[in-house]
């Protein structure tokens, strides 16, 4: 085993990433999931930023995944105000059943 | 050396929490596999020499937003097999997708000509380097304005979800504060002038 590298790090968020994109085809149905792998997915590209943060020596990218987790802290929340005002009115959180709009 | 087999392990169990999150036949059970990927994300932060990120992802990810979908996914009574018959129809083409995108980003990351491989190891940390000081001292000065910005953000993420989810009963017993504090004493006292009644 060889010294870890950066690009060990980046490959971690790549199979972290696309597990959360596979996430999205495989759960298309509940909200809930999708909301949990767009998480997963900003905890992948945060780790991007870390690791870069490390190699090239500079403390920006730590600055950048402090306000990716504030903006991400506050989607989670009106994401599940608006799921639970959704859940309210149809008694459901399936996806194909908001058709409404048509689109 | 060590590091290096710590790395391989919490990656290990990192990705055994991803696809336990989206393979995971009941909801509460996906939320407490990303509270495990959440955790070991927090020490593979720590092992790339981000400490406070490392607690800010346990405390804020952890102690706030997932207990906050685990709030919100009990709360909500879900019928779970009705949401999971789609789950072999899109298994395949979901996990096609995956293995594309991970071929083709290894790929790019480990290509000999971009430069990354030439990075090779961290720069060393200077003597007495603090983590949490280094990060404050650039946030406060430099990036004051974008951390008010997201203070307000937050704000606004308060006001959304109250608004969004606040809803008023029908016959509920309320106060009205106006009429209360307006009222005068001849609207609530009336004083009757009588005779005393005499012995009898």
């Amino acid at each position: 085993m060889s010294e870890i590298g950066l690009q060990h790090y980046l490959t971690l968020s790549a199979i972290l990433f696309s597990l959360s994109v596979a996430g999205m085809f495989i759960n298309r149905k509940n909200v809930i999931l999708l909301l949990m792998c767009i998480e997963l997915m900003l905890l992948a590209v945060n780790f991007n930023f870390v690791a870069f943060s490390r190699y090239v020596g500079n403390e920006l990218g730590q600055v950048f995944v402090f306000f990716i987790l504030t903006v991400a802290a506050a989607e989670a929340a009106i994401g599940l105000a608006i799921l639970v005002v959704l859940f309210r009115s149809r008694r459901s959180i399936d996806v194909e059943s908001m058709d409404t709009m048509k689109g | 050396m060590f590091q290096t087999l710590l790395f391989y392990v919490f990656g290990a169990v990192l990705i055994g929490a991803a696809l336990g999150v989206i393979f995971s036949r009941n909801p509460v059970y996906s939320v407490m596999f990303l509270v495990l990927a959440f955790f070991n994300s927090a020490v593979l932060w720590l092992l790339a020499q981000a400490e406070f990120l490392a607690i800010v992802l346990v405390l804020v990810y952890v102690g706030a937003v997932m207990v906050l979908f685990l709030f919100v996914v009990m709360m909500l009574d879900v019928n779970v097999e009705e949401i999971r018959e789609g789950l072999t129809r899109y298994a395949p083409i979901g996990l096609l997708v995956a293995v594309i995108m991970v071929v083709e980003l290894v790929q790019v990351i480990w290509a000999k000509s971009n430069g990354l491989i030439m990075m090779g190891d961290a720069p060393p940390l200077p003597e007495g380097y603090s983590n949490t000081k280094a990060l404050g001292s650039v946030l406060y000065t430099e990036h004051v304005y974008a951390f008010e910005l997201a203070a307000v953000l937050l704000l606004l993420a308060i006001v959304a979800a109250i608004t969004l989810t606040m809803r008023r009963r029908p016959g509920l017993k309320v106060q009205n504060i106006t009429r209360q504090v307006s009222v005068r004493r001849e609207d609530r006292v009336r004083i009757v002038k009588m005779d005393a009644e005499e012995r009898e």
